[in-house]
């Protein structure tokens, strides 16, 4: 019976593997829960299940091996929540969504959306709790809540376990990307370099060994600074606009680069690179640094990475005063060229699929201002970049 | 050996069914949370609800693996060589024995904490695998395998900083401390302060709440900032009719710099509250 329950997580894609499925027997074996259902599904989760970004897969798995097959269909209409999103991002413009907060509507929206809800729960019986959210409002369900809203269970109260993963309460944990921070941070590893700088504090042994012998045996302690990653990255981000589907993936990517290298100046631009860009988003037209600035302030031996979809008119890239904010001086691409000659070594990580970039007008001019340097934000894209970086 | 909470700690049911498989299996119990949930404290309550001694290793982002083992002193032994002391002849004397070997060759059964493994390097926790597996590990210097006399009670703590290896994974158990609901709430704050005035709590709960309710928070306040902010309302004396408004979000909760730490958070909070205002 377990082994079904085994295979039934494999199906929904938990990493469970059999030393984890042993240890559940073991316990199992040696009474560590009482034998009720309760128990069981938390021992289970506790002994399965390694990240809460899973748990909202187990409790579906849980719920559907120990009801059978009702939850079939309650499957087929859960609508995703990446989905929900995009749909907002796209219906809605900026301006729309700020009316909407303006008005003080949104709780509004929100209890229209409950009362949906409720709805659909009555119709269905309960059968299948989880139907999510679908006919219902879509930008309901996303919108300014970057957490997304629970939707049908605001409290749950209910400890006992039967509810708990009915109320699927781990749903917003699910990550399911496929570049996890920590595969970005593995890529970014590529571009380490080691180097010696600062304070000596660390004991050199070889060299105090060989200082020792030359001083007829007599200890001469030798000391050396310690070794940093003492790679250089200057990050250009994309943001606004058509960048919107892919802010997740631009903050992983930061957050992961963040946290690797030493020496990490971001700057936001919007759409292609102009005489001036910005640090903090939220006061981007008061703040702005002169990319002349920049071009004088970091030395060449920076590593340019750029984080944009590259798509736009090609007007933006190539006219002068091409730009959609304001009218810029110089063209786009005069701007490129300055910072690439300045830095050779640079690539242009594009979070759109590769495949479309043959169709995008202003994907192919970028590419070629880049010298073909232009990679997709996979694993492997991110690797080749990596290594481009570093060649 | 149960553990079911202490006097000083509220533990949920799934927590402690947690913890006691982890110490009936003697594996690892891998906690996470959002700060300030309790993750650390668990292992202190642990330790002393179950009368063991706790050993704790903190983990920084030099910490390496190699120095919850062991460390060779090869500096003090270089020195005493050439002072000719007798001692140097022995290399075991220059062998600093640290946390997990410690904790292995307790004479009783121990709690070991090895706290926020994120913050190590990301190669951290493979290099403790066998050690943690097999509750073993072997001593190049002295030539001697270092095993444990009774698997200790391990605890791991993590704040999603990094993500952590699967081999690590796999040999661990995993709770995840969700944040407490009202009525845990209410226990937690009970055992913390137990002469607290009912309407005074129940009103600062349901502000607190609704702080953490508001969209697009970067650090939502938790447990710990409610009790810090609760002990700072019973030393101004706050009257519970400040707290209560009929109108939600109509008034600032008072000291709320308590609960809201980041300055763009308070930020957010008064530009909403703010908005509310003007909408009616």
């Amino acid at each position: 019976m377990l082994a079904g329950f085994f295979l039934k997580l494999k199906e929904h894609k938990i990493p469970v593997s059999i030393n984890e499925y042993l240890t559940l027997i073991q316990g199992m074996e040696r009474h560590v829960i009482s034998p009720s259902i309760d128990e069981f599904y938390f021992f289970a989760r506790t002994a399965l299940v390694k990240d809460e970004a899973n748990f909202d897969k187990f409790d579906l798995a849980f719920g559907e091996f120990f009801k059978g097959i009702e939850n079939l269909i309650g499957n087929a209409f859960d609508v995703p929540l990446e989905w929900l999103r995009k749909q907002a991002e796209l219906t809605l413009t900026a301006e729309e969504r700020a009316q909407i907060e303006a008005l003080g509507g949104w709780d509004k929206l929100m209890e229209t959306l409950k009362k949906r809800m409720e709805e659909q729960k009555g119709r269905h019986q309960g059968g299948s709790r989880w139907i999510g959210t679908a006919g219902t409002s879509p930008f309901g369900a996303y919108g300014y809540n970057p957490e997304g809203v629970r939707i049908g269970q605001k409290e749950s109260r209910h400890r006992r376990a039967v509810k708990v993963w009915d109320a699927r309460e781990y749903r917003n944990l699910d990550g399911a990307t496929e570049l996890g921070t920590r595969n970005i941070k593995v890529a970014l590893r590529r571009l380490r370099r080691f180097a010696r700088v600062g304070a000596p504090d660390e004991l050199d042994l070889d060299n105090t060994i060989d200082r020792t012998a030359r001083n007829a045996g007599w200890l001469d302690l030798q000391m050396r600074p310690e070794r940093h990653n003492a790679a250089k990255v200057l990050l250009f981000l994309d943001i606004g606009g058509s960048m919107d589907d892919h802010v997740r993936l631009a903050e992983e990517l930061f957050s992961a680069a963040k946290s690797e290298f030493k020496h990490l100046e971001h700057f936001y631009f919007h759409n292609c690179l102009y005489d001036f860009v910005w640090k903090d988003n939220r006061r981007r037209h008061t703040e702005r640094i002169r990319t002349w600035d920049i071009l004088h302030k970091y030395g060449h031996d920076y590593k340019l990475v750029f984080v944009g979809d590259a798509t736009m008119s090609p007007y933006e890239i190539l006219q002068p005063g091409g730009s959609i904010e304001y009218s810029n001086d110089e063209a786009g691409a005069v701007w490129m060229r300055r910072m690439l000659e300045v830095y050779r070594k640079a690539v242009w990580l594009n979070p759109e699929p590769e495949e479309l970039w043959p169709y995008r007008q202003s994907i192919a001019v970028i590419r070629e201002l880049m010298g073909g340097r232009m990679y997709p934000t996979t694993i492997e894209g991110l690797e080749k970049a990596m290594r481009a970086l570093t060649r | 050996m149960r553990f079911n909470g202490s006097e000083t700690y509220v533990a949920t049911d799934d927590l402690n069914l947690a913890v006691n498989a982890a110490i009936t299996l003697t594996r690892p119990l891998l906690v996470k949370g959002e700060p300030g949930t309790g993750k650390t404290k668990l292992a202190e309550e642990v330790a002393r609800a179950l009368g063991m001694p706790l050993f704790e290793w903190h983990i920084k982002s030099t910490t390496k693996a190699q120095q919850g083992l062991y460390e060779y002193d090869a500096v003090s032994r270089l020195r005493d060589s050439q002072l000719g002391d007798p001692k140097v002849q022995d290399i075991s004397n220059y062998i600093v024995r640290g946390t997990l070997w410690q904790a292995f060759t307790a004479d009783q059964p121990v709690v070991l904490l090895i706290d926020e493994i994120d913050k190590a390097d990301i190669e951290f926790p493979n290099d403790l695998l066998r050690e943690l597996d097999r509750m073993e590990f072997y001593v190049y210097e002295t030539k001697e395998l270092v095993r444990a006399r009774h698997r200790p009670v391990v605890f791991i703590t993590s704040n999603n900083e990094k993500e952590l290896p699967d081999a690590f994974l796999r040999r661990c158990f995993f709770h995840y401390i969700r944040f407490p609901d009202k009525e845990t709430m209410e226990k937690i704050v009970a055992v913390h302060f137990p002469n607290i005035k009912k309407t005074l709590l129940r009103e600062a709960l349901e502000a607190f709440f609704e702080v953490r309710e508001v969209p697009g928070l970067k650090k939502k306040p938790s447990t710990s900032e409610l009790l810090d902010w609760l002990k700072l309302l019973l030393a101004e004396d706050i009257s519970p009719e400040a707290l209560r408004s009929n109108d939600r979000r109509t008034i600032i909760p008072p000291l709320h710099g308590a609960l809201l730490k980041n300055e763009q958070d308070v930020h957010l909070f008064e530009r909403l509250i703010f908005m509310s205002r003007q909408a009616r």
